[in-house]
């Protein structure tokens, strides 16, 4: 199901890509899915880079080897075949945003999103944050494609990182005393 | 003193509303500390979203103020270790480990977080008889280190073997655990460190009775990758912290064990004796601090001998 996905008509699409640098928006209309050459060239992912750096992203490159609804679901007028979605997004259409952070929460776990579970009609009782969608969405795809997988290989630490996690500047003395001792 | 398994049956048994309350009011004085809090928060461990990046047990260390860690936590060496025949374990330098399991059949390997599993009748509570734990409303299982006398009692009653205990001074014996981050974060409704520094959402916090739907609809929703289970829904008469796996659970490390109901009900005879302890106290008290202080004393002895791990 997935490789099906990922082949779909995206070689059109990449030329199609190419020639829209310059900005300009190619509208299909209403009743077709929204197409791989709308998208972006390279999208910054650094709205949440604190103890690590942001993503330059090569979006477009990505529409080669997966389709919109890969990472997008339903929003961008992709036909949905997960059985759990298909309930409620079989004719959903395009959606008025395709932005990532529209629908998973930047504050996750905060008071307010955590109230949204007070609705019991909610369905999406399970909905990722925005840093939980970016990585179960992108790991997940990399470990099964053979892409890149550790952090690094996607962003680099910062300063902030290098003393949370010990290391660089930050490292324990080569060393070992044992983690034993107090401090 | 009415045990919680005899107001249990009462109100299993449908009694009116009005004698199921005098019940409770009457237990809520002697045993507050030993219920559950249905309303209490707690955090979903997904083992099949984590990859291993330990980013929460720098969090917690960050967040903690716990010593500086003998290796990064960028250094994936430490799941190979191996001390006393067993996978890393909490201590009083580390709240929560992240440890790795190889299981046969599956095509990457699985992580599994430790940490205090935060019960809803804690056995570490029950246990203590001067009374250092208390089970909060949010869910968290805290102490009071300066009432702990050493005396270790909930390091043997605990079923996941979580506290331990710091010998700072001669004097000051302290127990050291993961607290759900209360002081810093629970208590104001923020989630702990650990679950904020996830880049998995392997960590779910929220309402531990909504997290139980979140695990059911999981289970439910991704047929066959799951096992059929949310641990800590029932073990030990459940826990605010509860995991979800892909593999049978005994194979990642837990005690599939351990019993339904809490270890309470299992140590209430136990209790018994907690009204005597209180008549001969003062002997006690001075007969554990002893031999905490004694203990500590060797302690700092063989260390300075050896320069024991
Ligand atoms: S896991 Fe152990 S230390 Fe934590 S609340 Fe339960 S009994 Fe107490
Ligand atoms: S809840 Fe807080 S204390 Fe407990 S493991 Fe997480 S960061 Fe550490
Ligand atoms: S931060 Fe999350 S993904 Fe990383 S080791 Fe901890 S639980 Fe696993």
């Amino acid at each position: 199901m997935r490789t099906e996905l990922l082949t779909r008509k995206k070689i059109a699409h990449t030329a199609m890509a190419m020639a829209m640098v310059g900005g300009v928006l190619l509208w299909t209309g209403p009743s077709r899915a929204m197409d791989a050459a709308d998208a972006p060239e390279t999208v910054e992912i650094d709205s949440l880079a604190k103890l690590y750096t942001g993503v330059h992203f090569d979006h477009a490159m990505h529409t080669e080897i997966a389709s919109c609804g890969q990472c997008h679901h339903h929003t961008t007028g992709d036909k949905v075949t997960d059985p759990n979605c298909v309930r409620c997004h079989a004719k959903s259409g395009e959606a008025d945003t395709v932005a990532c952070r529209d629908c998973h929460s930047r504050e996750r776990f905060s008071k307010e999103d955590l109230s949204r579970l007070d609705n019991p009609q909610l369905y999406h009782i399970d909905k990722p944050g925005l840093k939980g969608a970016y990585h179960l969405n992108c790991v997940e795809c990399h470990q099964k494609m053979g892409g890149p997988t550790g952090c690094q290989d996607c962003h680099g630490m910062t300063a902030a990182g290098e003393q949370m996690f010990h290391t660089g500047g930050h490292a324990p003395a080569a060393t070992p005393t044992g983690g034993h001792s107090g401090h | 003193m009415k045990s919680t398994v005899s107001r249990r049956n009462f109100i299993k048994g449908g009694l009116a509303g009005t004698v199921a309350a005098t019940v409770l009011k009457e237990n809520t004085s002697q045993a507050a500390s030993f219920e559950g809090y249905p309303e209490g928060m707690g955090v979903l461990v997904d083992l099949t979203r984590c990859v291993g990046c330990r980013s929460c047990e720098a969090a917690c260390n960050q967040e903690q103020k716990l010593p500086q860690p003998a290796k990064p936590f960028n250094d994936f060496s430490v799941f190979d270790e191996i001390e006393h025949g067993q996978k890393r374990r909490t201590d009083e330098t580390r709240y929560t480990v992240v440890n790795r399991y190889d299981v046969p059949g599956q095509d990457h390997p699985l992580f599994r977080k430790i940490q205090c599993n935060h019960c809803q009748e804690p056995a570490c509570l029950t246990s203590c008889f001067v009374n250092a734990y208390t089970k909060t409303p949010e869910g968290a299982v805290i102490y009071n280190a300066k009432v702990c006398v050493g005396c270790r009692t909930c390091m043997i009653a605990c079923p996941f073997y979580i506290p331990t205990f710091k010998y700072s001074s001669a004097f000051n014996p302290r127990i050291m655990k993961c607290v759900f981050c209360y002081d810093t974060r629970l208590k104001d409704g923020k989630p702990p460190a650990c679950v904020e520094a996830c880049p998995q959402e392997a960590l779910t916090f929220g309402k531990r009775s909504e997290l139980i739907k979140i695990g059911q609809q999981r289970i439910r929703e991704t047929s066959g990758k799951y096992e059929d289970h949310i641990y800590g829904e029932h073990e030990v008469g459940g826990t605010a912290w509860m995991y979800l796996s892909s593999v049978p659970f005994d194979k990642v490390g837990f005690d599939t064990h351990v019993p339904k109901e809490p270890i309470l009900n299992l140590v209430k005879d136990f209790l018994g004796i907690v009204p005597m302890v209180l008549t001969i106290w003062p002997a006690l008290f001075a007969g554990f601090h002893l031999l905490a202080t004694r203990k500590d004393w060797l302690k700092g002895k063989t260390e300075d001998d050896h320069e024991e791990e």
